[in-house]
């Protein structure tokens, strides 16, 4: 049943990064990209993390993804843009990504072994989350709410048209 | 049981998918979807680690790293907008203002 | 308290440099003259106080500070008081006060009057430092310091050509005889390990240099006062100098400057009377170089530079004095003729002023009736510097030739006596050609022709006051052996070399001959001037040549220019062209070019687009982990 449920998550979250390269309209990518979030969620929640694998959906598959698609419908873009056509680039990158796959492949081969399997089943328990965020993690929690007024104050300076002089 | 190194291939396989769509895609809104994607590829593995670690600690980074993946849209997506209100354009090759 | 009579006029200098332009212009001329003034008074205290001092404890010092302190190299800033300085710190100081009074008439007009006094003032301070250091080093430092203000003031209207050139070349010219003098320095303190005239006294009486050094040192340092003290073969800036201001003038050929070498060889008379041939080729530059200049006097028509190359003259006799051993009678000729000296300038000046600047004797003349008060001490100064007797002149200038005499230096005495006849008539001839005669004024110049105002003619007659008594601090043997208060007052600071005396009637018919030859130079001009005033040109007219040669003042400007300026001036042309534009430009402009072209090279890397910076960043990820896992 678990493997099941993962190939199914994992072959819909693959798919739908694929469909967000294939498709040359904005709004398909953005939507395609929401699919593959949310079955993202979805293997969060195989892995013990369902208050993760909730904000995963709801701050990821909503609220981020409506704001690139209201970006994308203020741009309005009437025909789609075709892909890179420049070729060295896009061999090379293509050649360099394989090469980090394989790399990647390796260290994470290498490392795993160092690894106990010895999953906790109540590590994702939202409870023990919201103690750790407000006892050891206070001081970064505290921080990123900073962050987070500064993104929106500077966001919203950004984006206000001026007013005419 | 899901073997955890499921979760890691998947990791890298997105991972290296972000880095090919950043690649071929040549609009600004979708090159930055792609960077969402590698930063999804990550926070997976970080999930995968908490689970073989028996540890919430990296629970708690993925929170954080949504946090700041949710500033970091807003003030992207302001950018991208007041280029293209600048330059009627959003193709990554029409911005080369920094060509030496 | 002594060492306090350069720092005030350096402190009014100061001041005067720095807060000049907010300074009503009244006061500062009460300043400047008030500084000196306040000086000299203190200067004439500390004579006092000398004359109560015991030999044994001079000179008085006074240590300000420790100044330099670098290994052996040890200079100390402290002044001096012994007679010699005493008797400088006199002359600077009071003929200098009566030259800055008369400026304050002299330069009423002049828009650079606040920079004039700053100037002034540094003058005096730079010449009182030269006087009172009590080491070598301190004395370098007012050496340069007056070679400095002499540029200052010499190019001081440098919107003139001529006069920014004149101050140029009086700094280069002094800048040879430094070089030679600072050389002498550095000897010293190889040799004595120190600059402190006691030190070097001490060295020089325990025979701690030998006679070959002794002379090199002292041609070097006399080669720096060949510079300073205007004589050949380094004389050719003081005429040029003659650009400056005239009180300018004064101060440099009468108190201050130009005595300076004078003074630095009778402060260093041991080392001289040591070596033997240095005095002998001091007396024979002065004996060359009074009677060289006395011919180039001559000829010259403009009233100033008569009286520049009388200076050349003049410190050539008191050179005389130095190398013949008698340094008192060098020193007190510098003391006479810093009185009259100044005297003639500034009262040259005055005729200057009444006529509008005109410095042309050919366009002046019996001006005696114009000017009532600078005719007679006009000519009073030229009686004194001719030497007729009773006069300061004549005792100063006697001493020196009979000192030279009975040194058996015959040459530099007959030398000397020429010289004597040519300053006599060129004197008078200055004074007949301006005073007397007819009148050969400009109409336009004649129409303001006036007497100058008192702040100007009072340091006249104070001036030809101390031109006439001047000298009787300084009277003959022949009046007794204790009659010459001057030189038994500097007795402790000049060590006598070997004594000649002559029996009294020698004494006095060389006084005869002295007389004779004074009257007899200014009888010629008489006849030459006033009597049958065609003579000159009967003269000239029968020797062309001669006249032609003086006239160009035997062609020695042509000569240096020729010899040393103009090859220098080639040759450094050539390096610039051919080094400097080449060599260094060219490194220099190949540097610029090679980071130019490596900057354009490596820009090709920045195209400014994402996707090509994300690849090399993707590159180095993937080099990066790899060089991790293998």
């Amino acid at each position: 049943m678990g493997i099941f449920l993962f190939s199914l998550l994992a072959i819909l979250c693959v798919g739908g990064v694929l469909g967000l390269i294939l498709s040359r309209n904005q709004a398909h990518s953005a939507l395609f990209l929401v699919l593959a979030f949310a079955s993202l969620g979805g293997l969060f929640g195989l892995l013990d993390a369902p208050f993760i694998a909730a904000v995963q959906i709801i701050i990821y598959a909503g609220a981020i993804m409506v704001l690139f698609i209201f970006v994308i419908m203020m741009i309005n873009l009437e025909q789609g843009i075709a892909p890179e056509r420049k070729r060295w680039t896009l061999g090379l990158s293509a050649v360099l990504a394989v090469f980090l796959l394989i790399e990647l492949g390796l260290a994470v081969r290498g490392t795993l072994g160092a690894l106990g399997r010895t999953g906790g089943e109540s590590i994702g328990d939202p409870k023990e989350l919201g103690r750790l965020l407000f006892t050891d993690y206070l001081y970064p929690f505290e921080i990123t709410s900073v962050l987070i007024i500064a993104a929106l104050v500077g966001a919203i300076v950004l984006v206000k048209k001026k007013e005419k002089e | 049981m899901i073997p955890v190194s499921y979760f890691f291939g998947l990791s890298i396989v997105l991972f290296v998918l972000g880095i090919i769509a950043f690649f071929i895609k040549r609009d600004l809104i979708t090159m930055f979807m792609a960077i969402e994607v590698m930063l999804n590829a990550a926070n997976l593995a970080f999930i995968a680690l908490a689970k073989a670690a028996g540890s919430p600690a990296g629970q708690v980074i993925v929170f954080f790293i949504i946090t700041v993946a949710a500033a970091e849209a807003a003030v992207g997506l302001a950018i991208i907008l007041l280029v293209f209100r600048q330059k009627k354009s959003i193709k990554a090759e029409d911005m080369r203002l920094l060509k030496g | 308290m002594f060492w306090l009579i350069p720092l005030i006029p350096g402190a009014s200098a100061f001041i005067l440099a720095v807060f000049g332009k907010w300074l009503p212009k009244k006061y500062v001329s009460w300043q400047a003259c008030l500084s000196v003034f306040a000086s000299f008074g203190i200067s004439l205290v500390s004579f006092f106080g000398l004359l109560k001092v015991p030999p044994g404890s001079l000179p008085v010092i006074k240590t300000l500070f420790s100044w330099i302190q670098s290994g052996s190299f040890n200079a100390d800033l402290s002044l001096q008081l012994d007679p010699l300085s005493s008797i400088m710190t006199l002359v600077v100081t009071g003929v200098g006060f009566l030259i800055h009074v008369y400026s304050v008439g002299y330069m009423a007009h002049d828009k650079g009057y606040k920079r004039y006094f700053t100037y002034l003032n540094l003058f005096t301070f730079a010449m009182l430092i030269l006087v009172m250091g009590a080491n070598l080093v301190l004395m370098f430092v007012g050496w340069e310091g007056v070679g400095l203000c002499s540029y200052l003031l010499i190019g001081f209207w440098f919107e003139k050509h001529s006069a920014a050139n004149a101050g140029k070349k009086a700094f280069i010219v002094n800048r040879i005889g430094d070089a030679a003098f600072i050389l002498g320095i550095f000897f010293i303190f190889l040799i004595v390990g120190s600059g402190d005239f006691r030190a070097i006294t001490g060295a020089l009486e325990g025979g701690a240099v030998t006679q070959g050094m002794a002379t090199l040192i002292a041609l070097l340092l006399f080669a720096g006062a060949t510079g300073k003290s205007a004589q050949i073969p380094l004389y050719v800036w003081l005429p040029d100098a003659m650009e400056g201001p005239t009180p300018v003038s004064a101060l440099i050929h009468a108190a201050t400057m130009v005595t300076a070498g004078v003074y630095m060889v009778s402060r260093m008379n041991l080392l001289f009377t040591l070596s033997g041939v240095a005095g002998q080729v001091v007396g024979i530059v002065g004996a060359l170089t009074a009677i060289f200049a006395a011919t180039m006097a001559l000829t010259q028509n403009d009233i100033k530079r008569v009286l520049a190359y009388s200076t050349i003259s003049q410190i050539g006799y008191m050179f005389i004095g130095c190398g013949v051993g008698a340094y008192a009678a060098g020193m007190f000729h510098l003391f006479t003729h810093a009185f009259f000296k100044s005297l003639l300038f500034l009262a040259a000046g005055s005729v200057m002023h009444a006529l509008s600047g005109e410095l042309d004797m050919r366009k002046m003349g019996g001006l005696r009736k114009y000017l009532p008060l600078t005719y007679p001490t006009f000519l009073v100064g030229a009686i004194a510097i001719a030497g007729v007797p009773f006069l300061s002149g004549f005792f100063s200038k006697d001493a020196i030739l009979t000192h030279a005499y009975a040194q058996g230096q015959y040459f530099i005495w007959a030398l000397g006596l020429m010289g004597a006849v040519l300053t006599a008539f060129y004197m008078f001839r200055l004074v007949f050609l301006t005073f007397f005669g007819q009148e050969r004024l400009d109409p336009h110049a004649k129409e303001h022709l006036h007497e100058s105002p008192r702040v100007m003619t009072v340091p006249l007659v104070v001036l030809a006051f101390f031109s006439i008594v001047a000298g009787y601090v300084g009277l003959p043997v022949v009046l007794g052996k204790k009659a010459n208060l001057f030189s038994r007052f500097l007795d402790p600071v000049i060590h006598p070399g070997h004594e000649a005396h002559l029996n009294i009637s020698a004494e006095w018919l060389l006084i005869l001959i002295s007389v004779a030859v004074a009257l007899c130079g200014i009888y010629i001009a008489y006849v030459f001037y006033l009597k049958s005033p065609r003579t000159p040109h009967r003269i000239v007219a029968r020797f062309p040549m001669l006249y032609k040669l003086l006239y160009n003042k035997y062609y020695v400007d042509e000569i240096y220019n020729a010899a040393i300026v103009r090859p220098l001036v080639n040759g450094s042309q050539t390096v610039y062209d051919n080094f400097d534009l080449k060599v260094i430009d060219g490194t220099i402009d190949g540097a610029a070019a090679a980071t130019g072209f490596a900057g354009k090279v490596l820009s090709l890397f920045q195209s400014g687009l994402i996707k090509d910076y994300g690849l090399v960043l993707l590159l180095g990820v993937v080099v990066f982990l790899g060089y991790l896992l293998f």
